[in-house]
C-alpha cells in the first residue's frame, strides 16, 4: 500500500514533458496527431487496428488515460457511442466533455457519405449522421488535418507556430502522395468488389471502385449463411472481382465466399497497424493500394 | 439520344428527293457526320461520368440535427423484459436459511409467464457543469419505482466527480451495473443476502481518479441508509457511509481487469422480520466488506467473435447490537457471516454466450445473549451454508436484444433443493446508453 501511494505521488509530481496530452480514439487519428504535434504531443491510442471501433469497452485503462487528456481526438458521428461517453463521464476530466475544445470529432469537418434516409434499428446498426469510417479518403485526411491543427494551436497557443509548420509540411507531402496514388490507382476504376462491413465506402468512392455487396446482411449484423449464398448467386449475374475486409473483420466469411466464387479475398490494413506495412498514414495508403492493385495484375 | 439522332437522319433522308443535287447531298452527309461525331462525344462523356467517383457531397450543415426545441430532448431508452419460468419449489416461500431477510426483491422469478421490470432511462447533460439521469422501473404489479435519479458533475476537474440523489452505489462490482446488463437473470446470493439485491441509497458520492496510467479510483458515499442493511430513520445527518477503491488496467492487448475493495457501514434501527409468527428486530451497527474482481479477455481486444469474462466477489459482514424477540425480550446480538460467488461467461461464437455461476454463503457465527436456539429462531440461527449453481445460455441477435435460457439448482433453503428453469428476453429500445466495464 505504501509503495502504491509512493508510486502515485511520484507519478503525480513528475511534470509532463510534452505540452499536449492527446488520447486518440483510433490509430489513424493518433498517426495524424503525431504528424502535426511531432515531439510536442504525448499521444495515447485507445484502440488498435485489430479492434472493431464500434465494440470497444470503456475499460479502466482507457478511463485512466482520459483522466489526464488535454485533447481527445475521435471520429464522432456516433462511431464511439458505446464507449466514449463513459470515458467522458467517468474520467472526472472537464476538458474532454462534448462541446469543449478538448473533444475533437473528425467527422464534423468531413462531408459524410451514406446518410440514411430512414433511421430505424430494423435497418441494422445505422449511423444517423452518415458513414463514420472517413479516413480512407486522403481528401478527408486533409480536411481533418487542417481542423486538428487549429484545435491543437487553440489548446496550446505557445506551440501554435510549431503545429502550423508541421501541418504545412505534412500537407505538402500528403498532396504530393495523393496525386501519385490517384495515378497509380487508375486501373482500379470501376472494379466491382464485395465488402465485409461498410467501412471501406470512402476508399471505394475515392478510387472509383464499385461496391456490389456486403457480407453483413445489415450494418453491424454478423454475416449470415443466407446472405453469403445470395452473394454467391449474384456472382453469376454480376461478378465481383474480390472480397475486401478490414484487418479487424472476421476472416472466415470473406474467405469462404472467395473460395466458393473463385475470387481473391483481400485483407486491407484499414488503419495504421493493421498490417506490418502500415506504420503511418502514408504507408497505410501505400500498403492498401499495393494490395488492391495486385487484383488488377 | 442516339435514337433521336437516327430519327433526324431518317427524316432528313426521306425529305430529300432522289433527284437532289450533289451539293445538297454532300451538305447532308456533312450534317450527318457532325451529328455522329456529337453522339460519340456525348457517349464518351457519359461513360467517363459513370466511371468517375460520385462528387463529394457538400458538407452537411452542422446544425442539421439541432432543428427546433426537440433537439434538446434528453436521451430516452426503454428496456422491456420478461420471463417464463418453472421451479420445483414455491418462489413465494423463498428465504435464505441462516440469514436475516433483506426485504429486497430476492425471490426467484415467479412461476409461469411473468413480465419483468420495464426500465425507462432518461439522461442528458443539464448544462456544461451537470449531467442528470433518471431510471424508473415500471413493475409488473403496475407500480412505478425510482431506481435512480441523480445529478453528476462534469467539470469539477482534477479527477473529481460528485454525484447526488438516488444512485446505484459504487461498492462492489455488480452493484453499479443495471440489472438488464447482468449475465444471469437474478442477483448472486451474496447480493441477495447482504444488500437485498443491490444498494441504491439516497445520498451523495464523491469519486477521485488518480492521474496515473494505472486506473486507481477512490470513492466515498454518505447516505440515508434507507434500505437493507440499514433502515430508514427519522434522523438528521447520514445513517450510512461507504468507501471504496478500485484498481484496474490492461494485460497486453487482450486482457483487461479491475479489482476493488469496499466498506459499507450502516446503523439500522428496529430492522424487523417475522419468523414462526414471532417478530425479531435488530438495532445496532452493520459493517460490510466486499472484495471484487473482474477480468475480461478477447482475442487482440476485439470481442466481436469470441470473448471471456470472469467475475467474482467476496462479502464479509459483522453486525453487533441488540436483538428484540417477540417485542418483550431484548439483549445483545453479534454475527459474523460471509459469502461469495464466482462466474464465468464465454462467447463461443458471434451472438452466443454460455455461462456458469457458483454461489455460496457461510452462516458463520451468530451469537445472542437471549439464549435463543435454532428451534426458537430457525431462519436466523440455523447453522446452514446455502449454495446455488446456475448455468445459462444466451443468444443476442444484436446488441439490442437478448434471449436467455437459465437453469439453477438452488439450495438456499435448508434441506430443500429448488430446480429453477427460465427463459428470459431483454429488449432495448431507443438511445441506449453505453454499458460500463
Amino acid at each position: 500500500m505504501r509503495i502504491l501511494l509512493a508510486g502515485l505521488l511520484v507519478t503525480a509530481a513528475t511534470p509532463a514533458l510534452a505540452a499536449l496530452n492527446i488520447v486518440a480514439c483510433e490509430p489513424e487519428w493518433g498517426a495524424l496527431a503525431k504528424e502535426i504535434g511531432g515531439e510536442q504531443a504525448r499521444i495515447y491510442v485507445a484502440t488498435t487496428a485489430l479492434q472493431d471501433p464500434h465494440r470497444i469497452e470503456a475499460r479502466p485503462s482507457l478511463i485512466a488515460r482520459a483522466r489526464s487528456a488535454d485533447l481527445m481526438v475521435c471520429t464522432g458521428a456516433e462511431l464511439e457511442i458505446g464507449w466514449v461517453p463513459l470515458l467522458q463521464t467517468q474520467s472526472g476530466n472537464g476538458k474532454i466533455q462534448a462541446g469543449q475544445p478538448g473533444f475533437f470529432e473528425a467527422a464534423s469537418v468531413v462531408p459524410l457519405l451514406e446518410r440514411p434516409a430512414r433511421i430505424d434499428r430494423s435497418l441494422g446498426d445505422v449511423h444517423p449522421a452518415g458513414n463514420p469510417h472517413i479516413h480512407l479518403d486522403p481528401r478527408n485526411i486533409e480536411r481533418v488535418a487542417a481542423a486538428l491543427e487549429e484545435r491543437m494551436a487553440q489548446l496550446d497557443p505557445g506551440q501554435a507556430g510549431h503545429y502550423q509548420e508541421q501541418e504545412k509540411r505534412f500537407l505538402g507531402r500528403w498532396r504530393e502522395a495523393t496525386a501519385r496514388w490517384e495515378k497509380q490507382a487508375q486501373p482500379l476504376k470501376g472494379l466491382p468488389v464485395i465488402v465485409h462491413h461498410k467501412n471501406l465506402s470512402y476508399l471505394i468512392a475515392w478510387l472509383g471502385m464499385r461496391e456490389v455487396g456486403t457480407l453483413e446482411p445489415k450494418p453491424g449484423l454478423p454475416p449470415s449463411g443466407a446472405q453469403l449464398n445470395e452473394l454467391l448467386q449474384m456472382q453469376k449475374r454480376a461478378p465481383a472481382s474480390a472480397v475486401l475486409r478490414a484487418a479487424y473483420n472476421d476472416p472466415r466469411p470473406s474467405e469462404w465466399l472467395a473460395g466458393q466464387a473463385g475470387i481473391p479475398a483481400v485483407m486491407l490494413p484499414f488503419t495504421v497497424g493493421g498490417t506490418d506495412g502500415a506504420k503511418d498514414l502514408f504507408s497505410l495508403y501505400e500498403d492498401t493500394l499495393t494490395r488492391l492493385l495486385s487484383l488488377t495484375k | 439520344m442516339f435514337r433521336n439522332v437516327c430519327c433526324a437522319v431518317a427524316l432528313a433522308t426521306a425529305a430529300v428527293p432522289a433527284s437532289a443535287q450533289d451539293a445538297e447531298l454532300s451538305k447532308l452527309r456533312e450534317a450527318l457526320r457532325q451529328l455522329q461525331e456529337e453522339v460519340r462525344q456525348l457517349e464518351k462523356r457519359l461513360e467517363d461520368a459513370e466511371r468517375r467517383p460520385p462528387a463529394a457531397p457538400p458538407p452537411a450543415p452542422a446544425a442539421a440535427r439541432a432543428a427546433g426545441s426537440s433537439a434538446f430532448n434528453p436521451d430516452i431508452s426503454l428496456i422491456l423484459q420478461g420471463t417464463a419460468a418453472r421451479s420445483s419449489r414455491d418462489p413465494n416461500t423463498y428465504q435464505i436459511s441462516g440469514f436475516a431477510p433483506s426485504g429486497g426483491e430476492v425471490a426467484p422469478a415467479p412461476r409461469g409467464f411473468n413480465l419483468g421490470e420495464s426500465e425507462l432511462v432518461i439522461a442528458s447533460n443539464v448544462d456544461p457543469y451537470f449531467r442528470g439521469q433518471l431510471a424508473a422501473a415500471l413493475t409488473p404489479e403496475n407500480e412505478l419505482e425510482v431506481e435512480e435519479a441523480f445529478f453528476q458533475t462534469l467539470a469539477l476537474g482534477r479527477g473529481f466527480t460528485l454525484k447526488g440523489g438516488r444512485f446505484l452505489s459504487g461498492i462492489g462490482y455488480q452493484n453499479e451495473i443495471h440489472q438488464h446488463a447482468w449475465d444471469f437473470q437474478d442477483a448472486p446470493l451474496a447480493y441477495k443476502a447482504f444488500l437485498g439485491g443491490r444498494l441504491n441509497d439516497d445520498g451523495v458520492q464523491l469519486r477521485w481518479l488518480a492521474p496515473t496510467d494505472l486506473f486507481v479510483e477512490l470513492g466515498a458515499e454518505l447516505g440515508r441508509g434507507r434500505t437493507f442493511p440499514g433502515t430508514d430513520r427519522n434522523r438528521n445527518g447520514a445513517n450510512s457511509w461507504s468507501a471504496f477503491g478500485h484498481v484496474g488496467g490492461d494485460i497486453g492487448a487482450s486482457t483487461a481487469w479491475r479489482s476493488g475493495l469496499s466498506y459499507l457501514r450502516t446503523s439500522p434501527q428496529d430492522r424487523a422480520f417475522t419468523d414462526l409468527d414471532v417478530t425479531q428486530s435488530f438495532s445496532g451497527t452493520s459493517r460490510l466488506w466486499i472484495a471484487d474482481f473482474v477480468l475480461k479477455w478477447s482475442p487482440q481486444g476485439d470481442p466481436s467473435v469470441t470473448n471471456f469474462k470472469l467475475q467474482g466477489e467476496y462479502f464479509r459482514r459483522r453486525e453487533s447490537g441488540t436483538l428484540a424477540f417477540d417485542q418483550t425480550l431484548s439483549d445483545g446480538y453479534a454475527s459474523r457471516q460471509s459469502g461469495w460467488y464466482a462466474q464465468a461467461v464465454y462467447q463461443f461464437m458471434p451472438r452466443w454466450r454460455a455461462g456458469y455461476r457458483h454461489d455460496r454463503l457461510e452462516h458463520g457465527t451468530v451469537a445472542n445473549d437471549l439464549g435463543l436456539t435454532a428451534q426458537d429462531a430457525p431462519l436466523l440461527l440455523t447453522d446452514y451454508n446455502p449454495t446455488r449453481n446456475s448455468a445459462m445460455l444466451d443468444w443476442s441477435p444484436t446488441e439490442f436484444s437478448r434471449w436467455r435460457l437459465q437453469y439453477a439448482v438452488d439450495k438456499s433453503r435448508v434441506g430443500v433443493t429448488d430446480n429453477q428453469l427460465l427463459l428470459q428476453y431483454i429488449l432495448s429500445l431507443g438511445a441506449h446508453g453505453a454499458h460500463q466495464f
